[in-house]
């Protein structure tokens, strides 16, 4: 136990030894989290109005999507591996299915908290259905799926590193490698890039909510 | 133009009809007010004709037609809707809130853009200022004007407006009033208007349909509105003062057009000044600019209390008393009264003096209207 120490195999050492295989894999990293999210953006917000709409159908949704995000991920990732494959599939699935609570809740209390008398105005000065969502009920909610969106992508950056024991790649290679082998840099260097990758994200993300602002 | 016959409204829940059995007849271009206290289903009737709320019984046609039979986006598109100040969307400019309807109906945009123009011009608010504003950045009066202008913007033969001057303060209310009966004049809309407000009925309103419960109780001119009303409730409704409320009934235009007006330059001679009020018996005299604009007001004590030589700008009161000529004796009243003077000046849309009213004028009117 005397990794620190030796010469050459120093934690700096490793990660200019490996740096094009971090890039690699913070490249792979974060295609997973930006597929997966984008898949639930669309998903989640369809879901979201769907049950604006059908307030009746709202609990149960919202319920099961939060039944989903208490199961330990590396099971989910388990379950769904028969099911599609070892591979970038099956990790996009579940990462989607780990994103949905916070995307589908924010859109339908984004749009449920909408002043009434704004939508009645809409509706009473001849705006259709369609209209009225896209024009007045999303853009003013468009904050608060925001704020879901970055929740979600951050959480999910964390989530993706358990996605290499499907075979879906990522970050998570170095932290699994480096569990089995001993080798606490490989770990580090997971750890560390997982990390730098959520602020990276969350910072862009902010940006990109700024500039929508109201 | 608008008829509700035999309509009835019951909600869930609830025993007593919102809207009971009412017959209402609403004719073209004329201002038909809904007044009462809250829950006696005055927004609810109004609310029926463009279907925002379906009726449980009765039928309603516009234009004799049955609004069931109409599709409803379609038709809410031809009907102008004003709600309170609230109803602006916030996230949109305003340029883009008065462009609502025209979207839906898909014009052309640079016609869109040109109607845009045209009705902020048309409610006072200079585009070039205000088109790329949010509403959050308008006092409430502007928001108000920028609702009736989206209301206004395709044209719409009928105009709804559910309390539109609620939310802002008295003296912008008036103003929003008065220039919304000058904009009537000119569109002749056939208009239903909501409001709990009495006075603002009287005041704005060709006929007035006094209402309680879900029953229409009296339907009428505003004049007989207040020299007969039909029960108990009605008069409790206008409550006391009907002599200062029928001052409301008289634009102030309509008693100074035959009243010859005499103004001051700023140097004029202060002798002339006090020969012609005297002469003239009025207690105070416009001042004007080169441009026969406003610019101030001599009073005729301060003038009377003057001892040695004075310039006509020394003594001129920069703030003075002032209406359009559009508002009523009402308004002409309470601005007298809000700041504490005797006399009022009627000024044009250039802002001119066309006329002066005095407190001993509007006194002697309300006596004789009395006797």
């Amino acid at each position: 136990m005397c990794i620190y120490g030796v010469a050459g195999n120093s934690f700096v050492g490793y990660v200019t030894a490996n740096s094009g295989k971090i890039l690699q894999l913070s490249l792979e990293h974060c295609l997973l989290v930006v597929v997966a999210v984008l898949i639930a953006i669309v998903v989640g917000i369809s879901l979201g109005i769907l049950i604006s709409y059908y307030d009746v159908l709202a609990p149960a949704i919202l319920y099961v999507c939060q039944i989903i995000m208490t199961i330990p991920s590396l099971a989910l990732f388990g379950l769904f591996l028969p099911l599609f494959g070892i591979g970038f599939k099956t990790g996009v699935i579940t990462l989607v299915l780990y994103c949905l609570l916070p995307v589908v809740r924010n859109t339908y209390v984004g749009i449920a908290e909408i002043d009434p008398s704004i939508i009645e105005a809409a509706r009473g000065m001849g705006m259709n259905e369609a209209s009225i969502m896209t024009k007045i009920k999303l853009p003013l909610a468009w904050p608060i799926i925001m704020a879901g969106i970055r929740t979600a992508v951050v959480m999910v950056v964390g989530i993706a590193a358990i996605a290499s024991v499907v075979g879906a790649g990522g970050l998570g290679v170095f932290i699994f490698r480096g569990i089995s082998q001993w080798n606490i840099n490989a770990v580090l260097v997971g750890a560390i890039f997982v990390s730098l990758l959520a602020i990276v994200f969350d910072q862009v993300l902010k940006l990109v909510e700024n500039r929508s602002q109201v | 133009m608008i008829h509700l016959n035999g309509v009835t409204k019951i909600y869930k829940n609830n025993e007593s009809p919102a809207v009971d059995n009412l017959d209402l007849h609403i004719t073209r271009g004329e201002t038909c007010i809904l007044v009462g206290p809250s829950g006696c289903g005055k927004t609810t009737t109004m609310k029926m004709i463009n279907r925002l709320v379906t009726p449980t019984q009765g039928t309603i046609l516009i234009n004799g037609q049955d609004n069931r039979e109409m599709n409803p986006v379609e038709m809410r598109q031809n009907i102008g809707y004003v709600i309170q100040e609230i109803g602006l969307f916030p996230h949109m400019t305003i340029a883009d809130n008065v462009a609502t309807v025209p979207r839906e109906k898909k014009w052309p945009e640079k016609k869109i853009q040109t109607r845009v123009d045209e009705l902020l011009h048309l409610v006072g608010l200079d585009p070039a200022e205000y088109r790329n504003r949010k509403p959050a950045s308008l006092s409430g009066g502007q928001r108000q004007r920028v609702g009736v202008a989206r209301a206004l913007a395709a044209d719409p033969d009928i105009l709804l407006m559910d309390e539109p001057f609620g939310a802002v303060d008295p003296i912008t209310r008036t103003h929003l009033q008065n220039q919304f009966l000058r904009l009537q004049e000119e569109l002749k809309k056939t208009v239903v208007f909501v409001t709990h407000d009495i006075d603002e009925a009287i005041k704005m309103g060709d006929t007035i349909a006094v209402m309680r419960e879900g029953h229409l109780i009296q339907l009428d001119s505003p004049d007989q509105i207040l020299s007969e009303p039909k029960d108990d409730f009605v008069s409790a409704l206008i409550g006391g003062n009907r002599a200062i409320k029928r001052l409301n009934l008289v634009k102030t235009r309509e008693v100074i057009d035959n009243m010859p007006i005499q103004t001051l330059r700023t140097n004029s001679p202060v002798d002339t000044a006090r020969k012609l009020l005297i002469t003239s018996q009025l207690p105070a005299m416009p001042v004007v600019d080169e441009n026969n604009r406003l610019i101030g007001v001599v009073q005729k004590h301060i003038l009377s209390a003057l001892k040695e030589q004075a310039e006509i700008a020394d003594i001129m009161e920069k703030n003075g008393c002032v209406v359009d000529k559009g508002a009523t004796l009402g308004d002409a009243l309470s601005t007298m009264l809000n700041y504490g003077e005797r006399y009022v000046i009627i000024v044009d849309e250039n802002y001119s003096p066309c006329g002066i009213i005095s407190f001993t004028y509007l006194l002697e009117l309300m006596k004789n209207d009395v006797a």
